[in-house]
C-alpha cells in the first residue's frame, strides 16, 4: 500500500512540476483571493484585522477546491483510470498517493499565503510560525477529505459544481479548528484541543479513506 | 394478515397519536413557569429534531452500510437510504425553523452561531449534498455506491451535533429531560406529552418512509417501462 502510494503521488507531483499549474495558476490565485480579501474588509481594516486567520482559511479554502479538481483532471484523462484499475494497484494505496500529494501542494501553497497574510494583513510574525504545525495538519486533512469528495463528485453531471456542495460541509470543522488554531497562536493561548480536533479528523478522513476509495473507483 | 393491517393503521394510528399530541400540548398541560406558553413549541421541537438528526438520518446510513456490505446489496437498501436522507432534510429543516421561533423570543435573535444550531445546519448541508449527489449521476449503481459513501461521511457529523452542547457550553442548553444522574427535570403531564410527541412523530417518519419508497419504486417501474418503450420505438424504426 505503502509503495503504491508513493508511486501514485511521484505521478501526480511529476505531472504537477512539469505543467507548472501550481506556479502560474494556483499560487497567483492564493495571493489574488488574499488581496480581495483585504479588500473586502475595507483598507483600513484590513492590516491587524482579527479576521486575519479566518481569510487565510477561506482562501485556503478556494485553493483546495482548485486543486481537487485539478487532482481529479489528472485522473480523468482518456485511459488513466482504466490503466490503474489494469494494473491492479491497491485502491487505499491510490488514495493516500493522491491524498499525499495533494497536501504537498496544498503546504507549499499554505507557506506563500501564511507569508501574504503576515505582509498583506500583518498577521503577528512569531504567532504566524507558531500557527505552522496546526496549518500543515490541518491542510493535510483537507487533502485526505478533498481526495475522498473529488472521488464522490468525479464523472458525474457537473462535477465542478457538486463538488463545494458536497465538500463545504465536511470542510467547516476544519476551517473552524483552523482559525480558533491560528488565533490562540497569534493571541498566545492554548492550542492543544484544536491540535486534538484536527488530528482527529485527519485520521477520520484518512481511515475512511482507506476503507471506501475502492468502492468508488470500482467499475 | 398482521402485515396488512399494520401498513393500513399505520397512517390513521399517526395522526390520531399527532392529534393527541396537539391537543395536550396546546390545551391540557400548564405554561412554564419561566417561559410561559412558549414551552409548547418544544412539544413538537425535539421530537422532530429526533426524526430529522437520528431516526432518518440513522436509517439512511444504516442501509447505507448494509448496501455497501456485498452479502445485503440490494436495491432496497439504495431506496431506503435515500427516502429516509430525503425525509432527514426536511425534518432537519423543521428543526431549525421551530428552533429559530422558540430563539427569537428566548434569546432575542433568529438565528446564533451556536455550536447546536451550526453543527445542525451543516447536517442540513450535507442532506442536501447528498440529494444533489443523487441527482448527479444517471447510472443506478454508481449513485447509490456514491452515495451510500458520501452518507456514511456524513454520519460523522451527528455525533459531533449531539455533544456540541457538552463540548462548547454555547448559547443551547444541554440535557433538559434527564439529569446526568437519570433523573427527570421534567414532571406529570408535560412529560408524558413529551414523550408521546417522540412516539407519534416516529410513525410519522416510519408512515412518510414507507410512503415514499412507494413512490421510488412506481417512479422506477415508470423509467424502466419508457426504456422498454423506448426501445421498441427503435427497433420498430429499423424496420421500417
Amino acid at each position: 500500500m505503502i509503495r503504491t502510494a508513493l508511486l501514485v503521488a511521484g505521478k501526480d507531483l511529476r505531472i504537477e512540476r512539469r505543467s507548472r499549474v501550481l506556479l502560474w495558476q494556483v499560487l497567483p490565485f492564493g495571493v489574488m483571493a488574499l488581496v480581495l480579501s483585504g479588500l473586502a474588509l475595507g483598507p483600513a481594516h484590513a492590516g491587524n484585522s482579527s479576521a486575519g486567520p479566518g481569510l487565510f482559511y477561506l482562501v485556503m479554502l478556494l485553493v483546495t477546491l482548485l486543486m481537487i479538481n485539478r487532482s481529479q483532471v489528472i485522473e480523468g484523462s482518456s485511459g488513466t483510470r482504466t490503466s490503474v484499475a489494469t494494473l491492479g494497484l491497491d485502491p487505499a494505496g491510490v488514495f493516500l498517493g493522491k491524498a499525499l500529494a495533494l497536501a504537498v501542494e496544498l503546504w507549499i501553497t499554505g507557506v506563500v499565503v501564511l507569508a501574504g497574510a503576515v505582509l498583506l494583513l500583518h498577521t503577528a510574525l512569531v504567532g504566524s510560525a507558531e500557527a505552522l504545525p496546526s496549518v500543515l495538519v490541518i491542510l493535510a486533512a483537507l487533502a485526505a477529505a478533498g481526495t475522498l469528495y473529488g472521488a464522490l463528485s468525479g464523472g458525474g453531471q457537473g462535477p465542478a459544481t457538486l463538488l463545494p456542495v458536497l465538500s463545504f460541509p465536511a470542510f467547516a470543522p476544519l476551517l473552524i479548528a483552523g482559525e480558533r488554531s491560528y488565533s490562540d497562536a497569534l493571541h498566545g493561548g492554548s492550542l492543544w484541543q484544536w491540535w486534538l480536533i484536527s488530528l482527529v479528523a485527519l485520521v477520520a478522513y484518512l481511515g475512511i479513506g482507506i476503507l471506501l476509495y475502492g468502492v468508488l473507483e470500482e467499475s | 394478515m398482521i402485515k396488512q393491517l399494520s401498513q393500513r393503521l399505520l397512517g390513521p394510528v399517526t395522526l390520531a397519536l399527532l392529534a393527541l399530541t396537539f391537543w395536550l400540548g396546546l390545551w391540557v398541560t400548564p405554561p412554564d413557569r419561566i417561559q410561559g406558553n412558549l414551552v409548547r413549541l418544544l412539544y413538537i421541537h425535539p421530537a422532530i429534531a429526533w426524526v430529522g438528526l437520528y431516526v432518518s438520518f440513522g436509517t439512511s446510513v444504516i442501509a447505507s452500510c448494509l448496501y455497501l456490505w456485498k452479502r445485503t446489496r440490494s436495491t432496497i437498501m439504495d431506496r431506503v437510504a435515500y427516502c429516509a436522507m430525503e425525509v432527514s432534510a426536511i425534518f432537519i429543516t423543521l428543526t431549525l425553523i421551530t428552533g429559530s421561533i422558540w430563539g427569537r423570543p428566548t434569546w432575542g435573535v433568529w438565528w446564533a452561531w451556536d455550536a447546536r444550531l451550526t453543527s445542525t445546519a451543516i447536517l442540513l448541508v450535507f442532506a442536501l449534498g447528498y440529494l444533489a449527489l443523487r441527482r448527479a449521476n444517471d447510472d443506478p449503481e454508481l449513485r447509490a455506491r456514491r452515495s451510500a459513501v458520501f452518507a456514511i461521511i456524513a454520519a460523522i457529523n451527528v455525533p459531533i451535533d449531539h455533544f456540541s452542547v457538552d463540548w462548547w457550553h454555547t448559547l443551547h442548553q444541554g440535557a433538559t429531560v434527564f439529569t446526568q444522574n437519570g433523573n427527570f427535570l421534567v414532571h406529570g403531564s408535560m412529560l408524558w406529552t413529551l414523550f408521546l410527541s417522540l412516539f407519534a412523530f416516529t410513525l410519522l417518519f416510519f408512515w412518510l418512509l414507507r410512503a415514499r419508497y412507494r413512490l421510488e419504486v412506481l417512479r422506477d417501474q415508470r423509467y424502466a417501462a419508457s426504456l422498454d418503450e423506448a426501445l421498441a420505438q427503435r427497433r420498430r424504426e429499423g424496420v421500417h
